[in-house]
């Protein structure tokens, strides 16, 4: 199907994410209904199969409700304001220049006022797509480098990686609240309940081994995701932009700055362009990063 | 039973050719739409040049023969943009392109022009417009080598040959300030 070029084809990874979309759906539609049966079991011995209709109707809506609005409420929890006609203009004209060479109508552009050079994109596909960057990175990254940075964001909307990430981090975010709420009904109403039936013990360790364990395999998911898809983010851009030092040379500069995004969280940090957070190294540091480390990115941007 | 099997296989091999024309299309309505990109940004560049002139005249009334250089080049652009195909209308921008650098050079001498604010914003428009010729050139030519690929290769070309699908022309502007940097200096 696709050239035999090295050309990394746009419609390509279109279609590979269009499949990954649905698996992703699939996959957290499946624990949500495995969390649900086990959550009705041991409420109402028998129950289980009555919960399976609610928890699908909960992913349903979640995942109807991110592919429509989660972009905005990213972008007001990010407290994002945006660019009036005529502000920055150098900002608009890279990413006007740079969405036409991906063949992309340009995004709406996002201001944050925070000092932390960072970027996001975001958005369902490339007609609803809005690219976020800070004050920081217009004012400490020069030209090139913001270039890299906007190609790095913008090759996120061109491949739809965006719809990708709006719904893992939502449909995350489900299933963090669906188990918080199961262990908080095991604290208050699960014990009485167990006396009374006798029976159910196996039940019950099942269902919190399953709230211990889903929103744990959930955010394992999204990191994966995502730090996967930086990697190609960064190829792409770089290819886009015909000069890959100036990306290695934006990386260098976000990393040697230790000001955290204040108003990035959790759920937000994989979006960004780096890891925003700043977060001390953990045992299990790895396994539980939103980002790939920025020696490695800067490395193979400097192989190409 | 027997009568099924060989309408199985001539559905499938009808899905498959109707998938390959279907794809076909798709990359040729592609071209056309990256090419839609290259033209906005072309006749963007045509309107900012009387602006460029009448604002450099102003002040560097003498240098008739870059004016009337750009002019021309700007003319035989429209022109090629007309009637011309791609080749030849790549042409036409190309020297457009050169007359414009001259231009600059030109205005370059002129200290008082360059403080101006009006020169300013249009040389920065000038800059802006050629960088979106240069990617949507790319983007165009790219998606030109897709689709010639796909009418040059089994088993679409084929079909290409069987519907009349045509290769398409590149777009290929050579870049004017490399050829003509050197000549900018000492002055």
């Amino acid at each position: 199907m696709a050239a035999p070029q090295s050309r990394l084809n746009i419609y390509d990874a279109v279609a590979a994410n269009r499949w990954r979309t649905v698996a992703l759906i699939t996959v957290f539609t499946g624990l949500l209904i495995a969390l649900g049966y086990v959550v009705g079991e041991v409420f109402a011995p028998g129950g289980g199969v009555a919960m399976v209709p609610a928890a699908l109707g909960l992913s349903g809506v979640s995942a109807t409700a991110s592919y429509f609005a989660g972009d905005k409420l990213v972008l007001a929890q990010s407290q994002a304001r945006e660019l009036a006609a005529g502000e920055e203009t150098q900002l608009r004209n890279i990413v006007e220049t740079l969405s036409i060479g991906l063949g992309i109508p340009p995004p709406r552009i996002y201001l944050i006022d925070d000092t932390a050079p960072n970027a996001f994109a975001t958005g369902r596909d490339p007609k609803h797509a809005s690219i976020a960057v800070t004050r920081g990175l217009i004012d400490k990254l020069d030209r090139t480098e913001q270039e890299g940075v906007i190609a790095h964001e913008l090759s996120h909307v061109g491949n739809h990686d965006i719809r990708v990430m709006l719904l893992v981090t939502v449909l995350v975010g489900t299933i963090a609240l669906l188990s918080d709420w199961m262990f908080r009904s095991f604290a208050f109403g699960g014990g009485r309940r167990g006396r009374d039936r006798g029976g159910g013990g196996i039940i019950l360790i099942i269902a919190i081994a399953l709230a211990i364990l889903t929103p744990i395999i959930a955010m394992l998911i999204q990191f994966a995701v995502s730090r996967q898809r930086e990697y190609l983010a960064d190829a792409s851009g770089a290819l886009l932009t015909r000069y890959p030092p100036g990306l290695a040379s934006a990386l260098r500069k976000i990393a040697a700055d230790k000001e955290a995004l204040e108003v990035a969280n959790k759920a937000t940090a994989s979006l960004y362009f780096a890891n925003p957070l700043k977060d001390a190294p953990r045992a299990m540091d790895g396994l539980f990063d939103t980002h790939p480390p920025i020696a490695e990115r800067i490395r193979r941007l400097e192989a190409m | 039973m027997e009568i099924l099997i060989p309408l199985v296989v001539i559905a499938v091999i009808v899905l498959f050719v109707i998938g390959l024309y279907n794809r076909l299309v798709t990359m040729r309505q592609r071209v056309r739409e990256a090419w839609a990109d290259i033209d906005v940004q072309l006749k963007r560049r045509w309107d900012l040049i009387p602006n460029l002139i009448e604002t450099v005249k102003g002040y560097a009334a003498h240098e008739r023969q870059t004016f009337e250089a750009v002019t021309q080049a700007r003319s035989a652009a429209m022109a090629a943009a007309q009637s011309g195909s791609p080749e030849q209308r790549a042409q036409a921008e190309t020297a457009l392109g050169g007359a414009l650098l001259n231009l600059r050079a030109v205005a370059e001498a002129y200290p008082q022009l360059q403080a101006v604010q009006e020169f300013k914003d249009l040389s920065e428009n000038l800059r802006d417009t050629e960088d979106k010729i240069a990617f949507a050139r790319r983007f165009y030519n790219g998606n030109v080598r897709d689709y010639n690929t796909a009418i040059q290769t089994v088993p679409t070309n084929i079909l290409a040959g069987m519907f009349g699908f045509t290769a398409e022309q590149y777009f290929e502007m050579t870049d004017p300030a490399q050829r003509e940097a050197p000549k900018v200096s000492f002055s």
